[in-house]
């Protein structure tokens, strides 16, 4: 196989890499960028571990090839603090103890952060429903339900 | 593997038709990539239509609409114009998996793909849909029941590709809808599923209808009874009892860990009386 290049904006830096074709974008975030924040959970577009936005639309990192990545703009969790200053929802987090392993919190928040974008003041059933294509064992969903609710209100300046 | 991005559509049906081993279109990629995880799939080629001019745009026209076979699902929803005429199609497609899936997944793909529990198919039947096929030697339309030709299966030849799915202009006085049973809210794949598309006249009488069931057949069907049993009702009790009754007449389902033959025939039919009465509301009859 030959590889394919692609040069590419991620958190707003421009990137080139050089990856397999059957690649996954997940495994080259991880393994050729040291972008490690997105994780592998299921590899199958079902857990949402890997939730990364491409071009304003949020989508598993799994199920996309790193060679369709030529001139598109990726936004990761590495990139969603400010410096030191984490994002309201990073905060919120945190507050309401809204993770207990870990494992799933950057897909949650990625995907939080695309509904909110889109919905800046969603119902509670909005967030359940915008966020179930991210599993967590560990919280049973309700810390992370209240945590994109107090966000959310934070963001507008309510 | 080969990975390509044509600019043309042309490009792509030379690609593929050229190819000597296992070549795949990749637009959304929400399948391939997940059988191609499983090793059901090892491709010698992926030609992915993206990059093609047209590919991700919705177009409305005095005709109606022609949604690019890449359009991610996602988009619908965004496009006013196309929610109203066809709420019933687009909450058919935005059904299909999570956020992220819709993100990437296309009603192309979905059709190509060729689940008889794909949630858009139906629907898109039901509305009367064709899709444009473009292939080496040009191209031809076909109706979107007419694509699939078997379970995991469709009509399409080497070399051939969807470029766009042409849904008609509304007519006056009109709605479709879709419903699908699952045993949870979301995230889940059809047992049985149903959608409608009717008109009425000044006085609520359904004057034209199509019914389609999905995850009862090795293909979805066009119930043509099922719409004959609605043509010159107003909805009334003994019509929707026909339309049940033709619905579930129709239905050649599998037994599975997901539904039995015996619920999903029942299940058909009641979801074909739902589906009805919200595409007659939607139609504005009462």
């Amino acid at each position: 196989m030959s590889a394919v290049l692609v040069k590419t904006t991620i958190n707003g830096d421009t990137v080139e890499y050089a990856c397999q074709p059957d690649e996954p974008l997940l495994d080259v975030l991880r393994n050729r960028l040291g972008l490690t924040g997105a994780k592998e959970g299921c590899g199958t577009g079902d857990c949402g571990a890997c939730s990364v936005i491409v071009d304003g639309r949020l989508v598993c990192s799994c199920l996309v090839l790193g060679a369709e990545m030529d001139g598109k703009t990726l936004e990761t969790i590495e990139g969603m603090a400010d410096g030191d200053k984490l994002h309201p929802l990073q905060q919120q987090f945190i507050d309401h103890a809204a993770l207990q392993c870990g494992i799933c919190t950057p897909g949650f928040l990625i995907a939080a952060k695309a509904l909110l974008a889109k919905n800046p003041d969603p119902s509670e059933e909005e967030i359940r429903f915008g966020l179930a294509g991210n599993l967590c064992r560990c919280t049973g969903y309700d810390k992370i339900v209240r945590a994109v609710q107090a966000a959310a209100k934070e963001m507008r300046g309510a | 593997m080969r990975y390509e991005s044509p600019a043309t559509t042309k490009e792509a049906c030379a690609l593929l038709a050229k190819e000597k081993g296992s070549a795949f279109v990749l637009a959304g990629g929400t399948d391939l990539l997940v059988k191609m995880k499983a090793g059901m799939l090892e491709p010698d080629l992926v030609v992915d239509i993206k990059r093609i001019k047209g590919m991700r745009e919705i177009r409305k026209s005095a005709s109606g609409f022609v949604i690019g076979a890449a359009t991610p699902n996602a988009a619908l929803s965004e496009n006013a114009a196309l929610l109203k005429a066809w709420p019933g199609v687009v909450e058919a497609a935005q059904l299909i998996g999570s956020k992220q899936v819709q993100g990437r997944c296309t009603m192309a793909g979905n059709l190509c793909n060729a689940s008889p529990a794909a949630d858009s198919v139906p629907a898109l039947v039901a509305a009367g849909a064709k899709v444009v096929v473009a292939g080496t030697k040009g191209k031809r339309k076909l109706a979107v029941e007419d694509v699939p030709a078997g379970v995991g299966r469709t009509v399409l030849k080497r070399g051939e590709i969807i470029e766009a799915i042409e849904l008609p202009a509304k007519k006056a006085k009109s709605g479709d809808a879709y419903l699908r049973f699952i045993p949870r809210t979301e995230m889940d794949i059809a047992v049985v599923s149903c959608a409608v598309n009717l008109s009425i006249d000044g006085k609520g009488v359904i004057t034209a209808a199509r019914v389609a069931l999905g995850a009862v057949a090795p293909t979805v069907l066009l119930v043509k009874e099922a719409a004959k049993a609605l043509i010159g009702s107003k909805l009334d009790d003994a019509a929707k009892a026909k339309l049940a009754a033709a619905a579930s007449a129709a239905c050649r389902p599998i037994d599975d860990k997901r539904g039995t033959v015996e619920f999903r025939t029942d299940v058909a039919g009641v979801l074909a009386r739902r589906a009805a009465e919200i595409a007659y509301a939607r139609a504005g009859g009462k």
